[in-house]
């Protein structure tokens, strides 16, 4: 491991780094739009072309606001708080794989921050410790309105962590067939979608269909979804924060940039998580290229086009679903986690399992 | 030297959280404490390259149980009048004496000199077969039976929960009541 070696690893982590900026950034502005042109609004129109410059001025505000500091706070746990909720969400990014590993030099630079062997398992344990940041944000105002979104908070991340994690587990379990043994890491996972199901299942007429995992786990993916936009606390399951209820939820006692720390964790977790969705259903970075007929240049950019271009996709399905559903009631939510989403996840993972066996072992009394 | 600046690091953190644990007068911060110490734990796995093992202790100890430690601590609350009094006769002659003997001990390996320091896995060592890999073929093959009863005990845990909360001296409690 040389100089270079080193440099290109912290060049990975500051591509990282900006790009979930730079990301943030725009999905402000382009929810804020997309909302309006749903609700027959205008929407941000006055900072740059399109207001596209509206978050960069909203940002800079928040910047130079005072900050208040309400005087029944905890202030140790007060203060920690805003950095729990961003450090996790900028880490959780880290592990998925945004492009084709490209070739500079004689050195194959992977396109992700790092590619973890226990990948998925990462991704978990940080969306586990972003939690905490909730947790200790509502305790620490002193305050019962941001107590009771952290309380809510908790119940919520716990009841659809399980599920969430069991659609995860129909996935691995279903990568395992398609290669050589079990995989947690999120690049390996990338990789054993290439091409398409016509050639795995040696059906030529189904040649045109991109080998996803989205197909044969159709239901574990509508499961992660929904669990995904629990987990990021975003309507209709945004109990956490419901305005009506709880004023702002566990950060109505923050102002200037400690609330702008929220605000960037929960939309750079939106991107997170589409991409995680993007990474493990829809083929990650695949996509057609163009080898050969294309300059080099083109085809080594458009695989980080194709994940991009699917994990907007997604995105606009949460701006969608927040724009046309009403918020859960408390009691819906932890019945839809329990009584409908886990029990439906167990569900269809033994049938998965099942299929599975079946494809690999053949039937059990032949 | 990156090893042994992280050992550093992350060492102090854990025993300053657990110092935390024990003298803290708010639960909450007790908690915290506790969470700090199970991830600083974690961080020592990773430099020690047991990358599952501090996946598994970050997501089940400072995940899970922890989220659930605060989130009892904060829906019950704690009365601030607890009950202080010690009920373990000659605790604290225990502990100092126990203290005492296990430093010794490090103070006795220390001064003898044997042991060794096993460097830890660089960032250019290669992992044979996986970590995850390493870990599930010995378990699901040579230790699946202690596996499976492991498995049946926490149903059984899991089930005996439910029961407690469920039934209440042979009622059946009414729904909603």
């Amino acid at each position: 491991m040389d100089a270079i070696d080193l440099l290109i690893v912290v060049a990975r982590v500051v591509v990282v780094f900006a790009l979930l900026l730079v990301v943030t950034l725009l999905n402000v502005w382009l929810e804020r739009k997309i909302v309006a042109d749903m609700q027959n609004r205008i929407g941000p129109d006055r900072a740059g072309p399109f207001g596209i410059l509206q978050t960069l001025a909203d940002g800079m505000k928040l910047f130079f606001k005072e900050q208040v500091t309400p005087r029944k706070v905890e202030l140790g746990v007060y203060l920690l708080a805003p950095f729990l909720a961003v450090i996790p969400a900028l880490l959780t990014f880290m592990v998925v794989p945004w492009g084709r590993p490209i070739e500079i030099a004689g050195r194959v630079v992977p396109l992700q921050g790092t590619d973890l062997n226990i990948g998925l398992l990462f991704i978990l344990a940080m969306s586990s410790v972003g939690v905490y940041a909730v947790v200790m944000a509502g305790w620490s105002s002193g305050s019962k309105y941001p107590l009771l979104g952290g309380v809510r908070a908790t119940a919520q991340a716990i009841s659809y962590e399980a599920a969430m994690g069991l659609s995860m587990v129909a996935v691995v379990m279903f990568t395992a067939t398609a290669g050589d043994g079990g995989t947690l890491s999120l690049a390996e996972i990338v990789a054993r979608q290439q091409g398409s199901w016509g050639d795995a299942l040696g059906i030529p007429a189904l040649g045109w269909i991109p080998r996803w995992n989205l197909f044969p786990e159709l239901v574990a993916f509508g499961i992660f979804l929904i669990a995904a936009v629990a987990e990021t606390n975003r309507a209709p399951f945004d109990l956490v924060e419901a305005e009506q209820e709880l004023v702002g939820g566990f950060h109505t006692e923050y102002s200037g940039i400690r609330f702008a720390m929220f605000f960037l964790a929960e939309y750079i977790n939106i991107f997170t998580m589409s991409a995680i969705a993007t990474t493990l259903f829809l083929g990650g970075w695949n996509g057609p290229t163009w080898e050969g007929t294309v300059p080099a240049v083109v085809s080594a950019v458009l695989p980080t086009v194709w994940f991009l271009v699917k994990t907007y996709a997604i995105i606009l399905v949460f701006f969608w679903v927040r724009a046309t559903l009403p918020r859960l009631r408390y009691d819906q939510l932890m019945q839809l986690g329990w009584k409908r989403l886990i029990p439906g996840a167990f569900v269809w993972l033994i049938l998965s399992t099942v299929v599975i066996g079946i494809r690999q072992f053949g039937w059990p009394w032949t | 030297m990156v090893e042994l600046v992280l050992f550093v690091i992350t060492a102090v953190a854990a025993l300053a959280g657990a110092v935390t644990v024990v003298t803290a007068r708010n639960p909450v911060h007790s908690a915290m404490g506790l969470f700090g110490t199970l991830f600083s734990l974690a961080v020592i796995y990773v430099v020690n390259l047991a990358h599952l093992v501090a996946a598994v202790q970050v997501i089940v100890y400072a995940g899970a149980v922890m989220t659930l430690f605060l989130f009892v601590i904060m829906l019950i609350g704690v009365d601030k009048a607890e009950d202080t009094s010690e009920h373990l006769p000659r605790q604290r002659t225990l502990v100092a004496v126990l203290g005492a003997a296990v430093g010794l001990v490090v103070v006795a390996l220390i001064v003898s000199g044997r042991f060794v320091w096993v460097p830890a896995g660089g960032g250019d060592v290669e992992i044979p077969n996986g970590t995850v890999q390493a870990v599930a073929e010995p378990l699901f093959t040579t230790w699946i039976l202690a596996f499976e009863v492991t498995a049946l005990l926490l149903t059984i845990a899991a089930a005996g929960a439910i029961a407690l909360a469920y039934f209440k001296r042979g009622l059946i409690r009414e729904e909603h009541e």
